[in-house]
């Protein structure tokens, strides 16, 4: 319980960020960091909890997104049935792929590789359709009405964010409690045992697949939203797939809060190194990769984890 | 479709697929020994090309004789790569290598479109556009080149393996780890040996592709995923399975091509890679895995 108070403690101060901070940089930073989590915990729920390590998250993100765009531009429907929409492809596009995978059998680096192929078969589909816009990218027609889902102020799509963001971590601290949490945490440490004890390996990670995707399309629908352009490369291309994993890697794996840690972490390494090192294209990327590295070779609970470690050290003296 | 289109399209896949095979052979090594799947290659194809580049651009020194310059060199960058980095990185985990190789990618990926931009380079040698017409299909005398270097290097690859001791090694560690060091075989040295003769194989790959290729930051991405397919396809960690499965997925991107349009050509590839993973993860010519 203590967990949950203060996670809401958290979103309950979140959530008030933007009657304080009055400047747009500052939200937009903090709006940010919260999207980030978002796909870190999407991520974190089959990869940290799982143990199925997605190297194409993009998938999920890109079929979200391209669901609220396509539906609204091709076919007219709303922003908000297309927020559903895209949760549920996405989730239904992530349950398909476990079907296959999982089915066979595939686990460890092989369930990251058929992500990536995926990914990459829906990113060069998708650049050749012509509803989807095919290489040019799909636009969203600038509507700035709440019942088209696009806001004057950046504060009403920063609680639209928080929302979705809320939703995913308070699922997340379920499965820190419910039994399909559990089996899920089994089934990551140790499949063959998980299963000898009636635990079903397939269902349960299904069901993260359905989760997982769920969380990655809405986020995918909120980008869509708010930058009314996407294209092949945006939605499927491999920097949200790297954002996604990135995340909780950095802050720590399976873990409640990791996500929301190593989001801030990245957020302000990157904000420190655009300062340092200035604009240049990939240099970011340098800097994100290189913490990629390091982050698995020395740290590879992640952020979170410094904390338990120096503590255990301390009672136990040393390793 | 009639036979004088598709033919020479069978033919072009067959030269770019002895490529595929070769960039392939490094991949499959290292995963035979070390079973980790270096995600890394493709980014070491690029550091390995601007190599090449920029050895013929500064000093005039042509992509063929660049062969004993380029290999030697990306075999100590892979050396040096897997005994300091990859192999401190694992923690018992496969997917830790993949995070690392990953993360390797990112960075080497990044650094190169920061030094060089995303230009395209190419290098204009005298021969590079000269053809040569074999069934009726003109092919450039730098494919085929490439297409016999890629078979040249993939027999002396094998015979390596067979017949010195460090083959041997490297053939005992992959089989049985615990055995090797038994017998008194040096396990991290021999790892980064198996790592720095994959990550070599690329420098002679970049030496036969750059006359009929390009570089850019960008070039290895391509490549990774489809010497993943060959590997996959040809089976984990055999030579002959990766030498096959170059040569098919070479023919699959030109016929596909051919029949879907150049968008859309690589379908074909990842749709062979996502049904011989579900179906035959072993690959054709693997072991069960």
């Amino acid at each position: 319980m203590k967990q949950l108070f203060i996670l809401l403690g958290i979103f309950a101060a979140l959530a008030v960020v933007p009657f304080f901070v009055s400047s747009e940089f500052w939200l937009n930073a903090v709006l940010l960091t919260l999207y980030a989590a978002l796909l870190g915990q999407s991520w974190n729920i089959l990869g940290g909890y799982g143990g199925q390590f997605s190297f194409g998250h993009s998938l999920f993100f890109g079929v979200g997104a391209y669901s609220v765009a396509v539906f609204q531009v091709q076919l007219g429907v709303n922003p908000w049935i297309g927020l559903l929409l895209g949760g549920l492809f996405g989730s239904v596009i992530a349950v398909g792929i476990g079907f296959l995978t999982f089915r066979y059998g595939l686990r460890g680096s092989y369930f990251a590789l058929v992500t990536l192929a995926f990914a990459e078969v829906f990113r060069i589909v998708s650049n050749s359709l012509w509803w989807t816009g095919a290489g040019e990218g799909i636009l969203i027609e600038l509507d700035q009405r709440a019942v088209m889902m696009q806001f004057k102020s950046l504060s009403h799509y920063y609680w639209l964010l928080w929302a979705i963001t809320l939703v995913c971590f308070l699922t997340v601290w379920s499965l820190g409690r419910s039994r399909f949490g559990a089996r899920l945490m089994a089934v990551r440490d140790n499949e063959d045992a998980a299963g000898a004890i009636g635990v079903d390996a397939f269902t349960v990670k299904l069901k993260a697949m359905a989760l997982s995707g769920l969380f990655t399309g809405l986020a995918g629908v909120f980008y869509a939203q708010k930058f009314l352009y996407l294209d092949p490369g945006i939605a499927f291309g491999p920097a949200v797939s790297v954002e996604s994993l990135l995340v909780p890697i950095v802050g720590g794996l399976g873990t409640l809060f990791g996500p929301l840690l190593g989001a801030a972490a990245l957020h302000i390494v990157g904000e420190v190194a655009r300062e340092m090192i200035g604009d240049a294209p990939g240099l970011n990327m340098v800097v994100f990769g290189t913490i990629l590295v390091l982050m698995v070779m020395f740290l590879p609970r992640g952020i979170g984890g410094l904390g338990k470690m120096s503590v255990r050290n301390i009672f136990k003296g040393g390793k | 479709m009639n036979s004088a289109i598709l033919l020479p399209s069978i033919l072009n896949g067959t030269t770019t697929g002895a490529l595929y095979a070769l960039v392939a052979l490094g991949l499959t090594l290292i995963y035979g020994v070390l079973h980790i799947i270096n995600f890394a290659h493709g980014a070491l194809l690029m550091v390995a090309l601007y190599g090449v580049y920029f050895l013929y651009k500064l000093f005039g020194i042509d992509p063929y004789v660049s062969l004993l310059i380029v290999p030697p060199l990306m075999f100590c960058i892979g050396y040096v790569l897997q005994r300091l980095v990859i192999t401190r990185a694992s923690h018992g985990r496969d997917e830790n290598i993949l995070l690392v190789t990953l993360g390797l990618s990112i960075v080497i990926e990044n650094l190169a479109l920061f030094f060089f931009k995303s230009d395209t380079q190419v290098v204009d040698t005298p021969y590079g556009f000269e053809v040569v017409e074999i069934f009726g299909a003109f092919l450039p005398y730098p494919k085929i080149i490439a297409f016999v270097g890629a078979l040249v290097t993939a027999g002396a690859l094998w015979l390596f393996m067979e017949r010195t001791d460090l083959g041997r090694s490297i053939r005992a560690l992959a089989k049985e780890r615990k055995g090797a060091q038994l017998v008194g075989i040096n396990v991290p040295h021999v790892f980064a040996m198996s790592f720095g003769i994959g990550v070599g194989v690329l420098g002679i790959a970049a030496c036969l592709l750059m006359p009929s290729y390009y570089v850019s930051p960008q070039v290895g991405q391509g490549f990774v995923l489809i010497a993943f397919t060959v590997v996959v396809l040809g089976g984990m960690g055999s030579f002959g399975g990766a030498l096959i499965g170059g040569l098919i997925i070479g023919v699959v991107e030109a016929v596909g091509g051919l029949v879907l349009g150049e968008s859309l050509g690589q379908i074909g590839i990842f749709a062979v890679f996502i049904l011989i993973l579900l179906f035959r993860p072993q690959g054709l010519l693997g072991h069960k895995v």
